[in-house]
């Protein structure tokens, strides 16, 4: 799982019926110092998750399992949503 | 998924029997911006997806999960076309 942030929301109305009623946000990818981290992308959500938060989302195949037992075509789901984040910092 | 945008399709007479049926696009990536990134990636269409729209694109094996897809050797779907993508201001 890696962290990222919540900058926006995207709607399709037309898709695969697989996906019907899942939300899709696009998450900017962010290092444990909140420093971003790569592309934008686009996660399927379990959590409610909202404008700048702080998330952390599963990759790969397991990102479907969040919607188990629905068979879910999501390879980025947001399972989390982060209250507090504590990173010792090296000097 | 990937946000992508329809450059092309792709037409094969022999393929696996399980793509038999399967209409196959040439996307392009782009960022959420709408601006085109490097690289490129034939999709198998579940929706219905037209030259030039955008959409979003589902990889791995969770492509897979997508209606019609289930056992077929897929590893990217299109799996909607995206009517609006909203940024929040930075």
């Amino acid at each position: 799982m890696l962290l990222g942030k919540v900058v926006g929301r995207l709607w399709t109305t037309v898709k695969n019926p697989a996906l019907e009623g899942k939300r899709l946000l696009i998450v900017e990818p962010l290092t444990p110092e909140l420093e971003p981290a790569g592309k934008p992308l686009v996660c399927a959500d379990c959590t409610g998750a909202g404008a700048g938060e702080l998330v952390f989302y599963t990759r790969g195949r397991e990102a479907s399992y969040a919607f188990l037992p629905q068979q879910v075509p999501a390879d980025n789901t947001i399972v989390g949503i982060v209250d507090e984040l504590h990173v010792k910092r090296n000097k | 998924m990937i946000l992508a945008r329809v450059a092309g399709t792709v037409v094969a007479t022999r393929k696996d029997p399980r793509l038999e049926g399967k209409k196959l696009l040439v996307l392009k990536p782009v960022s959420p911006e709408g601006k085109p990134e490097a690289g490129y990636v034939v999709a198998v269409d579940t929706v219905g997806a037209g030259s030039r729209e955008l959409v979003i694109a589902v990889s791995g094996s969770s492509a897979r999960m997508a209606e019609g897809c289930q056992d077929r050797p897929v590893d990217t779907v299109v799996v909607g076309i995206v009517d609006e993508v909203s940024l929040d201001q930075a």
